[in-house]
């Protein structure tokens, strides 16, 4: 009792000192929250694949495309469920910045993806349109977008401009899941260009559903076998490997703001200690007049020690508490990430690394107060 | 005659300067009997304050004898000393050594936490202890609102209050104007005439060493005259 009395008086001794090391400390772990929220908004699209989807591609390149004939071939695996087609579009929605995903797939692209959420009649009713699409959640939130809302789009692989007809919105089972993409129909854009005499009868990916997630790399093998030595050789990999493969394409980026993350919290760990090193030295008769008296050297370690926790747990916590609408903001604004939420993980990573710096910061003045010689320490002027 | 409340036979400390060993005290024999008041006096860089620190075990010496009533408290270890010096001796220091963030009341009741006492008894205490040195009107300020000689005046509550065997003083009067030094020691007179308290008083000042009644001279770290 008496030990936290102390650590709380001393702790705000300095006011204006203890307010900016707060600050400090709150900034620095709502800077590390934010920048691990976009590093797991780098990777939501990985971590929400499905173990038992597989994704079947050109083996040369995803700018390589395979014949609309390798389908039921694919089919014909052990192991294999469904398959759905599906081609990037890449169009410009009337300008670049207005840009997000849009993909022609075949009508059964859905019954691979259960995490998306449609209402039978607004399938139905896309089934029916030949110019239908589909769009997410997110998409249709951030443009306002409503079902019966024609979307032109202009074509940048396949050129022309596309209208659509939104004939139904999806939901994301959960808020992990991306929906910002619009879905057309395959067969639509296949015709479309078979009459203007351009490339036809070719899919980006084949989206593969398989009985069970073990069989993953076996099937994955006995695809790519079916397709040996031909002249479109397939790879297939997990829906997750093919995710992390794009992400792979950032990983420099990634790289660097998970090291200014770590840099932030080195910063903060020096100033931190810089406090701790001098409100220790200068109590360092204190100290000494405690031991005189009779306290131990723990006891004087617990009270730097204390004091570096509640100085971190305080701010430790406002910045965690600032990083929820920190995250909305940045989510509002700059919109780049369809998800962009603060994960338990990131919340624990915060505390730990508030803990950890309370905890190294304190270290070397503590052991110093601990072993402070009396005599030594009463001479000593702060 | 009753054995000394401290021992001091062939005393000697010296401290590591530059990496030479400078010799602060040098065969020092002297005894303090219960209920003394006596200063140790001498030029700075005599050995006083050392020999006080010594008495008081915050040091430890080279070599000799150190008996406080018959323990040898060079022989002790740092944790047994913190307790030894917890239970027997209460510190009066010329800068008052006072925590700045507790009240006069919670600087006071400092060496208590660390007995056994409950809340009430040691309020009791302290409260006593307070009105003995007249500062029971200011028991809920901070040292930062007291002046020199009330801060001393706590200090020696502080000193008191565990009711130690020893109490020892270093330059108690060294921060203070004449008045005010004049009031702390006729203060530490009293407790040791009325509560029969052991002093120990180091100053360089004869004014305060007359307050005591026996002085000890120290020059060079010897011993000169025990008057």
């Amino acid at each position: 009792m008496f030990l936290l009395k102390l650590v709380l008086r001393n702790a705000f001794r300095h006011r204006l000192r203890t307010l900016l090391t707060v600050t400090g400390l709150a900034v620095a772990v709502l800077a590390y929250g934010m920048l691990q929220t976009v590093v797991d908004a780098w990777y939501a699209g990985a971590a929400s694949a499905s173990g038992t989807r597989l994704v079947t591609r050109s083996a040369i390149s995803l700018a390589v495309f395979l014949p609309a004939s390798y389908e039921t071939r694919i089919r014909g695996v052990e192991g294999v469920k469904r398959i759905a087609r599906s081609n990037w579009f890449g169009g410009i929605y009337q300008e670049p910045k207005n840009f997000f995903p849009q993909f022609a797939v075949s009508d059964n692209y859905l019954e691979l993806y259960p995490e998306f959420v449609l209402a039978e009649d607004q399938r139905a009713a896309w089934l029916r349109d030949r110019k239908g699409a589909l769009i997410g959640r997110q998409l249709a939130d951030k443009f306002g977008f409503r079902v019966g809302d024609v979307l032109p789009v202009r074509g940048t692989i396949d050129p022309g401009t596309w209208e659509f007809v939104v004939r139904g919105i999806f939901d994301g089972s959960d808020s992990s899941k991306v929906t910002s993409h619009l879905l057309f129909h395959w067969d639509y854009l296949n015709e479309t260009m078979r009459k203007s005499g351009r490339r036809a009868n070719f899919v980006g990916v084949y989206l593969v559903g398989i009985d069970d997630i073990d069989n993953v790399a076996q099937i994955s093998t006995s695809i790519d076998a079916e397709f040996r030595n031909s002249l479109a050789e397939t790879l297939t990999e997990s829906e997750q490997a093919f995710q992390l493969g794009f992400v792979a394409m950032s990983d420099q980026i990634i790289a660097a703001i998970r090291i200014v993350s770590y840099v932030v919290i080195l910063i903060i760990l020096a100033v931190m200690a810089n406090t701790m090193a001098m409100s220790a030295r200068e109590r360092t008769s204190e100290y000494a007049t405690l031991k005189a008296i009779g306290f131990g050297p723990s006891f004087l370690a617990l009270l730097i020690l204390g004091e570096s926790l509640l100085i971190c747990v305080v701010g430790g916590a406002l910045g965690m508490a600032l990083t929820f609408p920190a995250a909305a903001f940045f989510k509002n604004v700059a919109a780049i990430f369809p998800i962009f939420a603060v994960s338990g993980g990131t919340l624990l990573l915060q505390a730990s690394c508030a803990l950890a710096v309370a905890l190294v910061a304190a270290l070397v003045p503590a052991v110093r107060a601990a072993r402070v010689r009396i005599v030594d320490g009463l001479r000593a002027i702060a | 005659m009753a054995a000394p409340l401290v021992e001091i036979q062939h005393l000697a400390k010296s401290y590591t300067r530059g990496g030479q060993a400078v010799p602060v005290l040098s065969d020092i024999t002297l005894d303090i009997h219960a209920g003394d008041f006596t200063a140790l006096m001498g030029p700075s860089g005599s050995g006083k304050t050392t020999l006080l620190n010594l008495i008081a075990g915050i040091d430890k010496p080279d070599s000799g004898l150190l008996r406080v009533q018959g323990v040898d408290i060079a022989a002790l270890d740092e944790g047994a000393l913190a307790d030894w010096r917890a239970a027997h001796v209460g510190f009066i220091f010329q800068f008052y050594n006072l925590m700045p963030v507790l009240t006069a009341y919670e600087n006071v009741e400092l060496p208590l936490i660390l007995t056994g006492l409950s809340r009430a008894e040691r309020r009791d205490r302290v409260e006593l202890t307070l009105s003995v040195v007249g500062l029971a009107d200011r028991m809920k300020h901070y040292p930062n609102e007291l002046s020199g000689g009330q801060q001393q005046r706590v200090a020696i509550a502080r000193a008191v209050v565990g009711d130690p065997t020893l109490i020892v003083a270093d330059e108690p009067t060294g921060d203070l104007d004449r008045v005010s030094a004049a009031d702390i020691l006729a203060m530490m007179q009293r407790l040791n005439r009325e509560l029969g308290k052991t002093i120990i008083l180091v100053t360089h000042d004869l004014n305060a060493a007359k307050a005591a009644n026996t002085i000890v001279h120290l020059e060079k770290g010897e011993l000169l005259v025990s008057a």
